[in-house]
């Protein structure tokens, strides 16, 4: 797949389009977005591989707005954000060549370190075994035990709204990805409260999961504004930090696609995800199954209503009273 | 010598202009009795009450939050409290979600000519939450004065 995608890139690139792609970073888990502009930097530079996690659509918003298309390549979970960014006016379709790209599940260099490999200087591999280059030489992991949390339990393969798809178009998942919220939801209050509290504490307000997620695009974050006096983390407390997951995972329920970037970022391992899929989780409860960039016409659960929802009161009522 | 004071909850109300509010006037009017410790705080529409408002109450100082608006359909702007219904539902989930005590939040509907019930409301979540005490897991220290 890695030689497919860079040589169809080098093909657009020389169609006239800008690239927006994958970059080897620092390390060879640390893949970073970039647009690429000549063929040399795609040759040199271009990556495809198991840590390509970075979710693209959000770049298209500053790139679609610039001058000439831009070619970029979505994997499943991206596509939905893209939909979703779209059906929001957030970027203009008609500067964007979309390439949807088939994916196997992106992977978690800490879930590789943790299955024991030591001293890892590369990964490959495309289909369900992985090779690990380490200084004691190769070794093999099944994919399935090297995979990111987000995607062990991915929601779907499908591609949607794309140009063209490299490799096969894929199905959605019955996945259990709300496990842990159940899991949570079943603890006492006193045992969720010290559950976020350990997490959130954490949390030191570099505003990563804001900046990367997709759904996070204002212009202008409420939480930017200097004069506030919380707005890092010297001047944070245990409120703030509440607050901050809070309204952040508020802002974007109904518009998040659950594509993980959030808790992929946090260079706290914060299990941000959590956040968003209880409001996934109680949407789709409540308001009736929703998936945010599925589609192109349903109105998104909070801007929408019906006059025989469940009142609030819904909450006390339900749920683990212990 | 200290004297142990008896714990009185600040709660604070949001209460919409067409409906609440007035009923809380009518309360008043027909001398109906609610305690002092609830502050009322006016607002458009129960649908303007922002998921911040609630939690930055809880920063400085509150103890229960309620919100009353018209009852669903009876809306002045048509369709607000709709709106807010279903995010009052999520949001409170979430603070549930993160072990905050569900029972300090709450959502009323109350009409202009409910001043009884207004009463009865209030009377009521007070003392839900004078039961529960003092707001700790939503406080922040620097807000507190002594």
């Amino acid at each position: 797949m890695q030689e497919r995608v860079k040589a169809r890139a080098i093909e657009l690139l020389e169609s006239g389009v800008r690239v927006l792609g994958w970059k080897a970073g620092e390390f060879f888990y640390d893949v970073t977005p970039a647009v690429f502009t000549s063929r040399e930097e795609i040759e040199k530079e271009f990556v495809f591989g198991p840590f390509c996690g970075a979710n693209m659509s959000k770049y298209l918003i500053a790139e679609s707005r610039k001058e000439g298309r831009v070619g970029v390549f979505l994997k499943p979970c991206d596509t939905y954000s893209f939909q979703q960014l779209q059906k929001e006016h957030r970027i203009w379709r008609e500067n964007v060549y979309a390439v949807g790209v088939q994916c196997e599940g992106m992977c978690d260099i800490e879930a590789i370190r943790s299955a024991g490999i030591k001293g890892i200087l590369g990964v490959d591999g495309d289909g369900s075994t992985l090779t690990v280059h380490t200084l004691y030489g190769d070794k093999t992991i099944a994919r399935k035990d090297a995979l990111a949390e987000r995607c062990a339990c991915c929601k779907s393969k499908k591609m949607l709204g794309c140009d063209e798809l490299l490799g096969e178009q894929g199905e959605e998942l019955d996945s259990a990805r709300f496990d842990q919220v159940e899991k949570l939801e079943a603890m006492t209050p006193d045992e969720r409260f010290a559950f976020w509290r350990k997490e959130l504490s954490r949390c030191i307000r570099c505003n990563a999961c804001r900046n990367v997620c997709p759904a996070c695009s204002c212009e202008k974050c409420v939480f930017d504004n200097p004069n506030s006096g919380v707005e890092n983390k010297a001047a944070a407390n245990s409120f703030e930090e509440n607050l901050f997951h809070i309204i952040r995972a508020f802002h974007v329920a109904g518009r998040c696609t659950d594509c993980g970037e959030c808790s992929r970022v946090c260079p706290q391992h914060i299990p941000l995800h959590l956040l968003n899929r209880k409001f996934i989780k109680d949407i789709n409860e409540l308001y009736g199954g929703y998936q945010a960039g599925a589609d192109m016409e349903t109105r998104p659960p909070l801007t929408n209503f019906q006059m025989d929802d469940p009142e609030p009161s819904v909450v006390h009522e339900r749920g683990s009273e212990q | 010598m200290q004297v142990a004071q008896e714990f009185k909850p600040t709660i604070v109300a949001f209460c919409c202009n067409w409906c609440s509010y007035a009923g809380a006037d009518l309360s008043g009017t027909n001398r109906l009795q609610y305690p002092a410790n609830v502050k009322i705080i006016r607002i458009p529409c129960s649908c303007r009450l922002n998921p911040m408002f609630i939690l930055r109450a809880f920063q400085r100082g509150a103890d229960g939050v309620i919100l009353c608006g018209c009852h669903p359909g009876d809306c002045h702007y048509t369709t607000g409290n709709y709106y807010a219904r279903r995010r009052m539902t999520l949001l409170f989930s979430m603070l549930d979600y993160l072990g905050i005590e569900r029972e300090r939040t709450r959502v009323e509907w109350v009409s202009a000519a409910e001043g009884a019930k207004f009463a009865a409301t209030m009377n009521e979540f007070v003392e839900t939450v004078t039961r529960l005490g003092e707001n700790k897991r939503l406080e922040d220290l620097r807000c507190k004065s002594e």
